[in-house]
């Protein structure tokens, strides 16, 4: 096996410190580490690995709402999300494969990480949300950059987890 | 049933209010079960979600498993998920295609049309043991409307077409948007609770009052994105006409001029320039198929209608069928599908499912705030002894045309509803 592209230590300082922005509601911070056509995506929890052409997704958000969404959530008036939750989020298991180049050329790599994201809000029995990601990766100049972020939900249904409304 | 009325309505004195026990009460869901959802017309699923014989799904409905499938004479069926011999449930998967239902306890197994046709050891029932005694049991009703499947429990109920009443036109109006009549359920559910009360959901689901306060942040989001939002007369709090009318029977819907676009067949600046041509064309043959008045109709509106008790179809960014069931007086369970028409091709198809994920579902941009405010309000109704009733009477001293933004349409679902609990519950369950 070939070295790969991205060593597992730095892909796991990136999705680290992803989860530290996200944790922290650095949400304009965290757009930055995105490409600009980058897609983020919730799949139906019955439907993994369906596509969103075809498939009912949860979440199927473009770059245009992703930042749409930041937007939302950094206003007052998202109502599920204010006042704010505290999330804690645990990732591990991290794997690098290599992948196919980006539209341009670029270097990509395919990033695998479990997840386990609680959620706290005053009042409100816990919620856990676990699962997997499968980050896609994209060496843009000297930095990697996200260009496609998918959370699978691993629960057969959201059912008590309710919705999503905040970025897992 | 309590002592306090439920629902008072006094047009008179433009009095209209329901007693929030209606919302809290256990004792209440344990009528509703008998009056209501043991009597009603209760959506199952939907006709092109079993394509193909042998095709099935498995879900709850009204609190018991069922199984929805397609047997070798190509009939849709629904049959109770219990076996005959001890109960357990025989179809554990959520969906597939089976040529038979075989209960793994002792091995008990149904074909297709539900018939036993497997009995591991017969030999040692008594003679009198007949098979044919002893299949998938149904519901005492089931029936469909226009590729919807509905079951009843109640052998006595009036038929599906007439109990649909003035919701069959809406129903019907969804349908015309597929060229040979035919829609069907696209891949995916949306699968969530709620914790409130189901009727809360019914409420919100064709509230148009609370869209401009509850959802300042989807509204936004369409201003950005450059979709024309000025109000468009006085008296109107949302961009568009809209009105609120009663159908029967409970049914209710708001019928709203649509200014949020539509893949059947209004194009808005967030599908994109690329989409244009696509929406030009489906408007094209919409107009060539059902004229310029109908297609219109088909195309320019936008309608949430409530099929009593628990059966929501909006038919608005995208086309949602929504369902959901008590597991408490506090708590539901909530499923939502897209239905879009057999013919669209892959592009109109992605246009639609996109257009849906803006508003709908537990991912959207405003889902999740009705989520939280039905969970506000289940929350707030704990003082229900100190402040028992909800006010409903907006609308209530106009004459003629009912907002979208007024209340009627809720009124006609809480009036429904005090009438079934006020009638004598199904045979075999005590007052």
């Amino acid at each position: 096996m070939s070295a790969p592209l991205l060593a597992r230590s730095d892909a796991e300082d990136f999705l680290y410190a992803e989860a530290a922005l996200l944790d922290e509601w650095r949400l304009d911070d965290w757009l930055t580490l995105l490409t600009e056509d980058a897609r983020y995506w919730v799949p139906p929890n019955d439907t993994p690995d369906g596509d969103p052409g075809t498939t009912l997704f949860t979440i199927a958000d473009d770059i245009h709402r992703i930042r749409a969404r930041v937007t939302r959530l950094k206003d007052p008036a998202a109502h599920a999300e204010y006042p704010r939750s505290r999330t804690r989020r645990m990732i591990g298991n991290v794997r690098v494969e290599p992948m196919a180049p980006g539209p341009a050329g670029e270097t990509q790599v395919l990033v695998h990480s479990n997840f386990v994201i609680w959620r706290f809000r005053r009042g409100e029995r816990v919620r856990e949300y676990v699962g997997h990601y499968r980050h896609t990766l994209r060496l843009a100049a000297t930095s990697w950059r996200i260009a496609h972020r998918v959370a699978i939900i691993d629960a057969m249904e959201l059912a008590s987890l309710g919705s999503v409304s905040l970025i897992l | 049933m309590t002592e306090q009325p439920m629902v008072i309505n006094d047009p008179a004195s433009f009095d209209f209010r329901v007693n929030r026990a209606a919302l809290v009460d256990p004792a209440v869901l344990e009528e509703e079960r008998a009056r209501i959802f043991d009597l009603c017309w209760i959506y199952v699923g939907h006709e092109s979600e079993v394509r193909a014989p042998g095709d099935f799904r498995t879900r709850q409905i009204c609190g018991r498993p069922v199984i929805l499938c397609r047997d070798d004479a190509d009939r849709v069926r629904v049959f109770l998920n219990s076996c005959r011999h001890r109960g357990a449930v025989v179809c554990r998967e959520a969906e597939g295609n089976a040529t038979h239902f075989t209960c793994f306890y002792h091995g008990w197994s149904y074909d297709r049309a539900g018939c036993l046709d497997g009995v591991p050891g017969r030999s040692a029932y008594p003679p009198s043991f007949d098979p044919a005694q002893f299949p998938l049991l149904e519901p005492a009703r089931v029936a469909s409307y226009r590729g919807f499947v509905f079951l009843c429990f109640d052998p006595e109920a009036m038929p599906l077409e007439t109990y649909l009443a003035g919701a069959r036109e809406y129903i019907d109006l969804v349908i015309d948007q597929s060229p040979s009549g035919q829609m069907e359920v696209i891949r995916g559910v949306q699968e969530y609770d709620i914790e409130a009360n189901w009727k809360l959901l019914v409420e919100n689901s064709f509230d148009d009052y609370h869209l401009l306060t509850t959802h300042s942040t989807w509204l936004d989001y369409l201003r950005n994105a450059g979709v024309e939002m000025k109000r468009p007369e006085r008296g109107h709090l949302l961009p568009a006409h809209g009105v609120g009318r009663a159908l029967g029977n409970g049914h209710a819907v708001v019928d709203n001029v649509n200014f949020r676009g539509r893949p059947v067949a209004k194009w808005i600046p967030i599908y994109g320039e690329a989409a244009r041509p696509e929406i030009a064309r489906i408007r094209e043959e919409l107009v060539a198929r059902l004229g310029e008045h109908r297609a219109a109709r088909v195309a320019d509106t936008n309608r949430n209608l409530v099929v009593f008790p628990n059966l929501v179809i909006n038919d608005g960014s995208s086309v949602t069928i929504r369902t959901f069931h008590p597991l408490a007086a506090n708590r539901m369970q909530v499923r939502a599908w897209a239905l879009g028409p057999v013919e669209e091709t892959p592009a109109a198809r992605a246009i639609r499912l996109d257009s849906f994920l803006t508003f709908y579902g537990p991912g959207g941009f405003a889902t999740p705030d009705d989520i939280e405010a039905l969970e506000m309000v289940q929350a707030g109704l704990a003082t229900w002894r100190e402040m028992p009733w909800s006010v409903m009477t907006r609308g209530m001293a106009k004459e003629g045309e009912q907002l979208n933004t007024d209340e009627l349409h809720l009124r006609a679902f809480w009036l429904e509803w005090q009438r079934r609990m006020q009638m004598a519950p199904r045979r075999g369950v005590e007052a």
